[in-house]
């Protein structure tokens, strides 16, 4: 188990930096660079920048080295020293621009998941066991309406009913009045009283295919041999369905919940936009196109490495769970 | 004759499909004897493992229990017998495993592969006695010994994927007897076998009923298991039980022509190498209908036109066996 664990995070370090490097690249790939959009900006305004001035943002910025300098530079900073490097649209480090959005983020993920958990397993448990009943036909439905509307649309939905029908101020993540202030209980309680909007955004389409995930893996067990032994042994009827066929059609969801994470991230991203919430999302965005090059790559590489780490805790979740995979783990 | 531990009545388990109702089980009517063995046996598709999952009422969607009676004497000559189709849900989880426990054909589906040997075993026997878990620990590795697993004390905490097919069978049973059943149910215990693992379980199951006093329901294919272990032998075809009688008897002068067709085509030592194996003549008819009078005289070699395909036969004792069959008794003739 140790073996495997180390194994695991040496590959997590080499996808890390294949994926930072990969996102310079792309970062590069478009013609022109930061000071491109410096200059458009100036000409949208009616400026004219001298060719010496731009010359010296290059160098300012080390727009002027080899691109594999540039990205030492970067890289090398950012593990030696936890130093993200400096976003120059916002003329701010890194770190401090977006710690808070990142935080954010995570909180905003990780209350759709849970959101999506308590909803779709229950209801994909029991359109299993009541398979093609009124129930099972309902929950059906809604399910494809969750995943067959857009996320955007269902926040713009979902923002049009809070204004017009309950008065709420609508986007955001925070009343007015505590937008700027520091963390305290009153501040807490009024994102709370926010974050459920988007929560049920992101989470809608999660939440309808995770309910179709529920259901098929739960109808496959349904009907095994070992349910009807358990029923045989003279079990009541939930027990033995929370035991076995319920407990074994939980194994593939713990090796997609790796997967599920990134999901709701890049859903997250447009969901913010639209409700411009303060998260990590619409940051990135107006980033990415003002290549403001140290800003989205430090962006990306944190997502990444959630992600990553994401996919290892699945994967000792599933462990956990699921003895077989321990005994293929522990051979080797 | 002496009161019987188990008597299914006229049972019938049909399954409602789609394009019609299959009679998978269609007035099966049988008897186990106390502490004896009595060998289902019959082709695939006969109706056999239906029968045994329809005692414990274990049949799911499509298949329905649609009539008979299936009843289970107590100890006492003079206890009512229990009627298991008529019971409530409460004592049918009651009689499952306490008094009638049941073996699968296939040892690695029928354990659940996430839990350990001993958390099944402790949680069957805990369900039915009132007793602590250190308790029936100690019983369900008493039970593993039993059933020849080596070092059980370790064994109690493998997942079933640990242990081989045969171990696995072994374990499986050791489950089925921990709470002391008076009947077990083997539904083709050894079919997914080796041949080798089979006879050891088959010598196993043996040995356990002499010592245990329990009743054996064996559901086979192959007659020469049936021969190894069974005192009674229930032939069915087609949804129907066409003969019931001793092992001796029914094995070795089988009355109804599809037993003696069955008999003959098995395979023994010391046979012509060049003469064919006897087949039984034809195939099984469509599940969807059923021939008219006796259902199997479409492939009957003693087959009585005008006779055979308009009446159908009832049972009628001849010398120590119960047969179906026109050729024997007043009744059908």
């Amino acid at each position: 188990m140790l073996r495997f664990l180390a194994r695991r995070l040496l590959w997590m370090a080499i996808t890390l930096a294949a994926i930072s490097f990969v996102t310079f690249v792309v970062i590069k790939l478009p013609p022109g660079d930061y000071t491109t959009t410096v200059i458009a900006n100036a000409e949208a305004r009616g400026q004219d920048i001298p060719d010496s001035q731009i010359a010296e943002l290059k160098r300012h910025y080390g727009l002027d080295k080899p691109f594999l300098v540039q990205y030492w530079t970067w890289i090398s900073g950012v593990v030696l020293h936890g130093d993200l490097g400096q976003s120059f649209a916002w003329n701010q480090s890194v770190a401090s621009l977006i710690g808070n959005r990142v935080m954010l983020s995570i909180l905003l993920s990780i209350g759709s998941l849970l959101f999506v958990w308590s909803i779709a397993f229950p209801i994909g448990i029991y359109s299993a066991l009541r398979q093609y009943s009124p129930g099972d036909y309902v929950a059906s439905f809604l399910g494809f309406i969750g995943m067959a509307v857009p996320e955007f649309m269902l926040a713009l939905v979902m923002m049009w009913i809070g204004f017009r029908y309950f008065g709420q101020s609508v986007g955001g993540l925070f009343s007015p009045e505590y937008a700027d202030a520091a963390w305290n209980l009153g501040k807490l309680l009024d994102l709370i009283s926010h974050l459920w909007v988007p929560i049920v955004v992101v989470g809608v389409a999660g939440t309808a295919g995770l309910i179709r995930i529920t259901r098929a893996n739960l109808l496959d067990e349904l009907h095994r041999p070992y349910v009807a032994t358990a029923r045989a042994k003279g079990l009541p009827e939930w027990k033995l369905l929370l035991k076995y066929p319920v407990r074994m059609s939980l194994s593939p969801f713990f090796s997609t919940v790796g997967w599920l994470l990134p999901g709701l991230i890049s859903g997250e991203t447009i969901v913010s936009v639209v409700m411009s919430l303060p998260t990590s999302g619409p940051l990135l965005l107006g980033a990415v196109r003002s290549q403001d090059m140290y800003l989205v790559g430090s962006f990306v590489l944190i997502l990444s490495a959630l992600t990553v780490i994401g996919t290892m805790l699945s994967d000792l979740a599933l462990a956990w769970w699921d003895p077989r995979i321990r005994h293929r783990l522990s051979k080797g | 004759m002496a009161q019987p531990l188990l008597e299914v009545r006229d049972l019938q388990t049909h399954f409602e499909l789609e394009d019609g109702v299959v009679k998978a089980v269609d007035g099966v009517s049988l008897t186990v004897p106390r502490g004896r063995t009595l060998a289902v046996v019959g082709e695939s598709g006969c109706g056999k493992s239906v029968t045994a999952r329809s005692i414990l009422r274990l049949v799911e969607r499509p298949a329905r229990i649609v009539g008979g009676q299936i009843l289970l004497y107590g100890d006492e000559p003079s206890d009512d017998p229990l009627d298991l189709l008529a019971a409530k849900d409460k004592r049918l989880r009651e009689v499952r495993w306490s008094d009638i426990a049941m073996v699968f054909q296939e040892p690695m589906a029928s354990l659940s592969l996430v839990h350990t040997i001993g958390n099944q075993i402790v949680e069957a026997i805990r369900l039915h006695d009132e007793i602590g878990k250190v308790a029936a620990r100690e019983r369900a590795i008493e039970m593993l010994g039993r059933v020849g697993i080596p070092d059980p004390k370790r064994r109690i905490d493998s997942y079933p994927f640990e242990l081989s097919g045969g171990m696995r069978q072994r374990a499986m049973i050791a489950m089925a007897l921990s709470c002391r059943p008076r009947l077990l149910i083997a539904d083709e215990p050894t079919t997914a076998l080796d041949v080798t693992t089979q006879a050891q379980i088959l010598d196993l199951l043996q040995d356990l009923q002499q010592e245990l006093g329990m009743a054996i329901m064996l559901i086979t294919h192959d007659l020469g298991v049936a021969a190894q272990v069974a005192d009674e032998v229930a032939v069915m075809y087609l949804g129907e039980v066409v003969e019931h009688g001793p092992a001796t008897s029914v094995l070795s002068a089988p009355k109804h022509p599809y037993s003696q067709a069955l008999v003959r085509s098995v395979p023994r030592l010391g046979q012509r190498g060049q003469a064919r194996l006897a087949a039984v003549r034809g195939t099984v008819p469509p599940p969807y209908e059923r021939p008219s009078g006796c259902r199997f005289h479409p492939r009957c070699d003693a087959f009585m036109a005008g006779k055979c395909d308009l009446t159908v036969p009832t049972r009628v004792r001849a010398d120590d066996t119960d047969v179906a069959c026109l050729l024997y008794g007043e009744e059908n003739r």
